[in-house]
């Protein structure tokens, strides 16, 4: 009922706004813009009583008004940024007027998207980050805003960047870390900071190296600890392949990376080719001789 | 009008017709799927009357009288008997249905007889044949079944500490910041893909690898596109792929498309999805003694070894067959109808077109596991 009533009483007030505009009676002195959550006056022109309409994006304000004396709007009564319609309505004339709620100039919260959350280290502009500054009221500070971010990790180095805000948003992109483990990524306006935590993986296997040895009646086969190209052990679970190919027939075993290695028992038949692989990464091969 | 009348009474005429001739003659499959059939049972006075008893009791799950009708039943227990057929660990067996049966006298003398008997058991990821040649043997006027008993190993109690690892998620919750980042999806890439002209339609066959540390549910799915771009079909690997991949794990997958020509299709549009799977590294299966076993009856057969301490109710292998080129020409699967038990070996076989058999140069096998209310 209360939302019907200010849809009509918002298409009153743009439907007279012509007629209005074209009496051009009284006068309204508005401010050009208002700071979001922050006090402001009106000034009227006239004499007698008339009611002050404020009409925004999802507020309306109504005041009663004496003509000739200002009204006074107390910090916080207009806190979403837009732009308003001010409508002054006395008797059957109505006089208009419009101005701007701009967000407030102190930052107080962030929006921080940070991509991927995970991936492998060692990567070129791999983690892209973006921040959209809001004020208390969570406008957007569309004015232009340093942003620093800052990438820390398991190493002391640490990646600093400081970018403006460009119609409240700055974004920048940073590299992953040549060791593995969990960064932080923080992006901060003045006291306000927001944390992402991005995991740095082991890229892809860059050594993959295994050996045999008998085990009772079977053959005992196990990897050395694989690592990447940066020496980082590969994560535990990864699967690494062991395929043993003999005259007429073959075994494969997919068995998880347990502590960087991999181990498992194949059948030990004599003059049997033993190779190893992890994804499409392939590693060495042993020819498998019984001893005699 | 009177044509309208006439085709409705011809109809119901022939529909009274059938149903008497299904009564009074059924067929032996009938019988043991309708669950009356004790009363049409034929007396066991032929080697195949006698195996067709037991077949309609085996189908009825009527396993006290299946038992008491064998010639050798002093062998074994009638529990030993239902287990034989429908495992003693839960596995796809216990969920099986006896769908139908074939018969085929292999030899016969005045006393003694061998017949193949063909169970088809359905499941819900396809049927499975059990095949078993019998011994039939004369007692007076009588025929009785010897049951090639299969006594299913059974495992020492114990305790197997396993000590693999298990990854679980938790996902962004509904009241956090939109900007606060959720858990990342899994990076899957398809390693190789290649499109096949068959005689009932196009196959794409390829091979996807998970690249990420963290184990992905995957799926593939593939558009076929015409010339002029628009699409001609879309169809996904449904069970022919292994959907739970490891970190680094590769699964082969197959997509099959009815009633569409190769040459219709001017490009194929390939869908991968993975999502984030609470999963464990175990259990771990070896398959061994692998053999390539050419036409006629073309087949990958070979052993499933369970290295773990866990029963597998119900395994699935997938074989990825390559020519001498190293290029992918075709993707095989077989479930494994009992469980597999801890260092107990289980045999496989799954068959492939007679018309593959002679490109394949080498292969490659993978087992997907489903073990008491979790896949792997």
């Amino acid at each position: 009922m209360k939302s019907r009533f200010t849809f009509l009483l918002v298409g009153l007030v743009l439907a007279a706004m012509p007629f209005a505009v074209a009496q051009q009676t009284g006068g309204l002195r508005l401010p050009k813009t208002v700071e979001a959550g922050s006090a402001f006056s009106i000034q009227s022109t006239g004499s007698g009583k008339a009611v002050l309409y404020i009409v925004g994006t999802g507020q309306v304000l109504r005041r009663n008004v004496q003509l000739g004396e200002t009204t006074f709007f107390a910090p916080a009564d207009l806190h979403n940024a837009g732009h308003y319609l001010a409508a002054l309505v006395e008797g059957s004339s109505t006089e208009t007027g419009a101005f701007d709620v701009i967000a407030a100039h102190q930052p107080a919260a962030l929006s921080f998207l940070a991509k991927p959350s995970r991936l492998a280290v060692d990567l070129h502009d791999g983690i892209s980050g973006v921040v959209y500054v809001f004020d208390i009221f969570r406008n957007l500070i569309l004015a232009p805003t340093q942003v620093s971010f800052q990438l820390s990790g398991v190493t002391r180095s640490v990646q600093m960047r400081t970018v403006l805000t460009h119609n409240g948003v700055a974004w920048t992109k940073m590299n992953s870390a040549a060791k593995e483990g969990v960064a932080q990524f923080v992006a901060r306006v003045g006291d306000v900071a927001s944390t992402r935590v991005i995991q740095q993986v082991p890229g892809n296997p860059c050594h993959l190296r295994m050996s045999a040895r008998p085990s009772g009646q079977r053959l005992a086969v196990e990897t050395e600890p694989v690592r990447d190209c940066s020496g980082n052990a590969l994560s535990d679970g990864t699967i690494v392949t062991f395929t043993e190919t003999y005259t007429g027939g073959e075994s494969t075993v997919d068995v998880p990376l347990k502590r960087g290695v991999a181990r498992t028992d194949m059948p030990a038949y004599s003059g049997a080719r033993i190779s190893v692989a992890t994804g499409v990464f392939i590693g060495n091969e042993i020819l498998w001789r019984k001893e005699r | 009008m009177n044509t309208g009348r006439l085709l409705a009474i011809v109809i119901a005429a022939v529909t009274v017709a059938l149903i008497v001739v299904g009564t009074v003659w059924p067929v032996p499959s009938a019988i043991a799927m309708a669950g009356s059939g004790s009363n049409l049972l034929r007396p066991s006075s032929s080697p195949q009357a006698a195996v067709q008893n037991l077949a309609n009791e085996i189908g009825r799950q009527d396993w006290e009288k299946a038992y008491s009708s064998l010639a050798n039943k002093n062998e074994f227990t009638e529990l030993e008997f239902v287990h034989d057929l429908t495992g003693s660990y839960p596995s796809l067996r216990t969920y099986a249905t006896l769908d139908s049966y074939d018969l085929r006298p292999l030899h016969a003398s005045a006393d003694e007889a061998q017949v193949q008997l063909k169970l088809r058991w359905s499941t819900v990821v396809g049927a499975f044949l059990d095949t078993r040649d019998l011994r039939v043997v004369r007692t007076g006027d009588r025929w009785g079944v010897c049951w090639p008993i299969v006594k299913e190993p059974r495992v020492p109690p114990q305790v197997i500490p396993v000590t693999y690892l298990r990854w679980d998620v938790i996902y962004r919750g509904t009241e956090d910041d939109w900007g606060s980042q959720d858990v990342e999806a899994p990076h899957v890439r398809i390693v190789d893909m290649h499109p096949v002209d068959r005689s009932r339609g196009v196959v794409i066959m390829g091979e996807l690898l998970n690249e990420d540390v963290v184990p992905a549910f995957v799926i593939v799915r593939a558009t076929l596109l015409a010339k002029n771009g628009s699409a001609i079909a879309t169809e996904g690997s449904f069970d022919k792929i292994s959907h739970v991949l490891l970190p680094k794990q590769v699964t082969p997958f197959l997509i099959e498309f009815h009633d569409v020509a190769l040459s219709g299709v001017d490009s194929v549009l390939m869908e991968p999805s993975a999502s984030l799977i609470a999963a464990s590294a175990d259990p771990v299966i070896g398959i061994e003694d692998q053999h390539f076993n050419a036409a006629p009856g073309a087949s990958l057969s070979g052993k499933l070894v369970n290295q773990s301490g866990q029963v597998v109710t119900v395994a699935h292998v997938l074989g990825t067959f390559y020519d001498k080129n190293g290029q992918l020409v075709w993707v095989a699967d077989q479930y494994v109808d009992r469980a597999l038990l801890p260092q107990t070996p289980v045999s496989f076989a799954m068959a492939l077109p007679a018309d593959i058999a002679g490109k394949v140069s080498s292969e490659r096998a993978i087992t997907t596991t489903y073990s008491s209310g979790r896949f792997q």
